[in-house]
């Protein structure tokens, strides 16, 4: 059974609909990509997942109903979304970013398991544990806004546009620890971008938005080598 | 408070210096419990005064009429004070969550009004007194005569602000808050309940209000408008401290306690000059620096 399953999803915002009947299906263990253009409707899909917009149709996590559960609630469930823009907590230190992100758990000593292995995977953050998010760089804001997701223990990670704004080695960089923490963790990782080359070859499954529309969707390899898929996206 | 004026100038002076620190002690409370609440919601709440003239009430009917000790009272009423804090946010403030400024603005006036009215409708509009926790007569220490009065002032809301530092520094809830005014969207993506929280932010500053409170009281004498010009001057305080910082607001509450002590002594007339004072003290702030003394722009990376 899915973990994840968007059924018809609408949404918008006051009078500008942004969603028409969005369907994607998210399977567990799986990295599933949502490619399209900007303003094709990806983080309005990612928000209304997480109860920041509203939305008809229907989505179910686990197998039981979130639609427009408030996102405190779905959070509560296991769905960690670092949003466009990464949600740094900037004015606060780095250390204090990961303990927020563990505002919810009441398991300490697994929250330290949680946090040593964070620290694994970004050694940097270590030594910069009393420095304030704002004053990294965009790559390390990434890197701690998906720390901090790591310490909600999540079953799913919902990614919006990890690339943006990065230099092609620091995209690289994340892509590769994403696909390992999904890997090691056995995590669900929904991830959304414009960035199409790095996003289908860490994907498994991805769906192409247009307008607020799937307009294609398959095996991310077999999408790779889609005509269209070539010609809007991958720029070949 | 009355101090023996010492003899030589240096002396009255340094004299005057330290009774205002009591005062500014309590200006520094209830600013602090201004900035509590900007923060959470970027309005100036202006029943901040009316809500510590009620708590301050409730220690009064504590003492007074159910003989409970001091320092029970004291506690109780800083207990019921955040309840109520936290009521009044959930009842009176949450329907208009995301409302403009203005709308928030004329909701505090209207619970300014309600809070008076209902003060006035208990105890009525004759003034009381409230006997002070701390003993008469004063140190005597290098020619100066400080009262046990302004020392107990100083030492408990030293204390008050310590466990407010400490709470928001070093606690998991306390961060939380922090986040949560600041980022209510991220924080809601980490489960954080935002509107808890700024239900706690108010019980939080209900709480320290009360003391500021309880603390003036014995000076002053009570009845419903009895904090009135001490929110004037908690304002004047947070304006300049920069109305968002929690620290600046402590130290504008000690320097407009200080000045105002030193208006009156040395100013003829100075007494009756308080308010106009602190008019000016806000007016020149706006001009010359209106984030306030600590009024910090965000650090960013550019
Ligand atoms: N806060 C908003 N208010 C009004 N319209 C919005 C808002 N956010 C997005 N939209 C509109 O919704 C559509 C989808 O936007 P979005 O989901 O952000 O796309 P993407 O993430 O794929 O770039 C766009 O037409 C955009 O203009
Ligand atoms: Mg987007």
């Amino acid at each position: 059974m899915a973990l994840l399953e968007l059924t018809e999803v609408h949404a918008g915002y006051g009078a500008i609909k942004a969603l028409h009947g969005v369907s994607v299906s998210v399977e567990p263990g799986s990295i599933v990509a949502i490619l399209g253009a900007n303003g094709a409707g990806k983080t309005t899909t990612l928000r209304s997942i997480s109860g920041m917009v509203k939305s008809a149709g229907r989505i179910s996590f686990d197998g039981k109903e979130i639609t427009n559960h408030k996102p405190e609630d779905i959070a509560r469930l296991g769905i960690a979304h670092v949003p466009e823009g990464r949600g740094t907590l900037a004015q606060l230190t780095v250390w204090e970013n990961l303990q927020m992100g563990a505002y919810v758990r009441r398991d300490r000593q697994r929250v330290k398991q949680d946090y040593e292995r964070v620290m694994d995977y970004f050694p940097w953050m270590r030594r910069r544990r009393d420095q304030v998010a704002a004053l990294l760089s965009g790559g390390e804001q990434q890197m701690l806004a998906i720390g901090r997701a790591l310490m909600m223990a999540p079953r799913l990670l919902l990614l919006d546009e990890p690339s943006l704004g990065l230099a092609p080695i620091v995209i690289r960089e994340i892509f590769e620890i994403v696909q390992t923490i999904s890997k090691e963790q056995d995590l669900t990782v929904l991830i959304v971008e414009q960035n199409a080359n790095l996003a289908l070859r860490a994907a498994q499954r991805a769906y192409v938005l247009e307008v607020g529309r799937v307009v294609l969707e398959g095996a991310a390899a077999e999408l790779a080598r889609h005509e269209s898929v070539r010609k809007s996206y991958l720029g070949q | 408070m009355i101090e023996l004026v010492a003899g030589n100038p240096v002396q009255a002076f340094v004299q005057q210096v330290v009774s205002g620190l009591a005062s500014g002690a309590v200006y520094a409370s209830l600013a602090l419990s201004l900035v509590l609440i900007y923060r959470a919601m970027d309005v100036a709440n202006f029943a901040q005064g009316e809500m510590a003239m009620f708590s301050t009430f409730i220690a009064y009917a504590l003492i007074t009429t159910f003989h409970f000790p001091y320092l029970l009272a004291f506690a109780l009423t800083i207990a019921i004070s955040f309840g109520g804090g936290v009521l009044v946010e959930r009842t009176v403030i949450r329907p208009f969550e995301g409302s403009s400024v203005l709308t928030l603005v004329i909701i505090t006036l209207a619970l300014f009004s309600i809070v008076n009215g209902t003060a006035g409708l208990i105890w009525g509009y004759v003034f009381k007194t409230f006997d002070s926790p701390f003993p008469f007569g004063s140190v005597h220490f290098q020619g100066l005569y400080i009262g046990y009065q302004d020392l107990g002032i100083i030492g408990v809301t030293l204390v008050v602000l310590a466990l407010v530092f400490v709470f928001f520094r070093y606690t998991k809830l306390g961060l939380a808050m922090r986040a949560a005014s600041l980022y209510p969207e991220a924080s809601r993506l980490l489960g954080v309940r935002t509107g808890w929280m700024l239900a706690f932010g108010w019980g939080i500053s209900a709480a320290v209000g009360a003391v500021s409170g309880m603390m003036i009281a014995p000076v002053v004498f009570l009845d419903p408008g009895f904090m009135q010009p001490v929110l004037l001057f908690a304002f004047v305080a947070a304006v300049l401290g920069g109305i968002e910082s929690p620290l600046g607001a402590v130290v504008g509450g000690v320097l407009v306690g200080v000045l105002l002590a030193l208006l009156g002594t040395y100013v003829p007339g100075g007494q009756n000059l308080r308010i106009a004072m602190g008019l000016v003290v806000i007016v020149a702030v706006l001009l010359i620096k209106p984030a306030g003394l600590f009024g910090r722009s965000e650090v960013r990376r550019v």
